[in-house]
């Protein structure tokens, strides 16, 4: 079948594909996640990129090929990233009255996070770079890669551990705030979301919009003031010592 | 046309804050200038009424944005194979380190004040 070949290596090597595949994917998954109950492990975000990786390592295309066409959606991440400011508006008269506390909660969490990442990466001797790199991975992925360019961990690395730390907290989250006996009522939604974007940002704060909105609006604001507390803290905390 | 809109207003927000960003080298990436910046702007109806319409749509899409980005995994397989045992029992403990005392920071902060309510 050399027409086949041919056609595969023409249409493999356009950023048709890259675009294609994850959108096809990503709308399989999520319907599956949906026909599921949206079960944790279901997360459409990490089988889209364990279909997508498997994909491209059995056919031997690149990374780079796949990025040219998938750029298009990575490249929303920005107005995304803006667009958070909406829920928080709509919540704005109840925020105003939490913000001290919600602040320090944020806080505390992301110290914990990055904290013991350092701790425990130091602890079971990986390289210093990749520890480094652990540091912002509570941040969400573009912005973490900021942040670990400028304390001298890998950027692309950075990338990829904030993308599992999301998906970790998205799979785990539930089942965690359970045990702890977090309640299902107003409050509990908020803390628990609260937590998602704290630990986990984009990640944890879609898989907290899909369940409850009070949850979602909480996600995105505790993401928001993960990025603002870590771009200003880690980088400064590393040029101390 | 609506939706339209509000990727522009999103888009040109997000342009503001790369600039202010890089101009004055704050130490925030441009989006999240942007989103302060938002928070402002959304009084005015001309910018709430499309935002609105967009914003509800790409967050309700928000995690099929990161699958790029996750995918790159696969550009570290070496690094992976070496240490991804290690790696991953490091990012499982802190992130379950960080949910547990941001949940539970906020759920007794919570707690308190209903009470002394």
């Amino acid at each position: 079948m050399p027409k086949f070949v041919e056609l595969w290596v023409y249409l493999s090597a356009t950023p048709l594909f890259g675009l294609t595949a994850t959108l096809v994917v990503y709308v399989v998954a999520q319907a599956i996640y949906a026909r599921l109950q949206q079960a944790p492990w279901a997360n459409p975000v990490l089988w889209t990129v364990l279909v997508i990786a498997a994909v491209l390592l059995a056919t031997g295309v690149s990374y780079p090929t796949y990025f040219a066409g998938a750029q298009f959606i990575h490249f929303l991440l920005g107005p995304a990233v803006v667009a958070l400011a909406w829920p928080l508006w709509q919540r704005r008269a109840e925020l105003r009255l939490r913000w001290g506390r919600l602040l320090l909660a944020a806080l505390a969490g992301g110290i914990a996070a990055s904290g013991s990442a350092l701790a425990l990466g130091w602890a079971v001797g990986l390289p210093l770079e990749v520890v480094l790199s652990l540091a912002p991975k509570s941040v969400t992925a573009p912005v973490a890669m900021g942040i670990a360019e400028k304390i001298g961990g890998i950027p692309a690395l950075a990338a990829v551990f904030a993308v599992i730390t999301g998906l970790v907290g998205a799979l785990s989250g539930k089942y965690l705030f359970d045990a702890f006996g977090i309640p299902l009522d107003a409050a509990g939604w908020t803390a628990r979301g609260f937590a998602l974007g704290t630990a986990s940002h984009g990640i944890g704060a879609a898989r907290a919009l899909q369940v409850n909105a009070d949850a979602g609006a909480y996600a995105g604001l505790a993401l928001g003031l993960q990025v603002v507390l870590a771009s200003l803290l880690l980088p400064l905390l590393f040029r101390i010592f | 046309m609506t939706g339209l809109r509000g990727l522009a207003w999103l888009l040109l927000l997000q342009s503001i804050g790369e600039l202010l960003s890089r101009g004055l080298s704050l130490p925030f990436p441009g989006p999240v200038i942007g989103m302060m910046l938002l928070l402002v702007a959304l009084r005015w109806p001309l910018v709430r009424e499309p935002v609105a319409a967009c914003a509800d749509f790409l967050l309700a899409h928000l995690s099929l944005l990161f699958v790029p980005v996750g995918v790159g995994v696969m550009t570290h397989l070496s690094l992976v194979s070496q240490y991804g045992g290690r790696m991953l029992l490091v990012i499982v403990l802190s992130t379950l380190i960080g949910l547990g005392v941001t949940v539970l920071t906020l759920h007794l902060l919570w707690r308190k004040h209903a009470e002394v309510r």
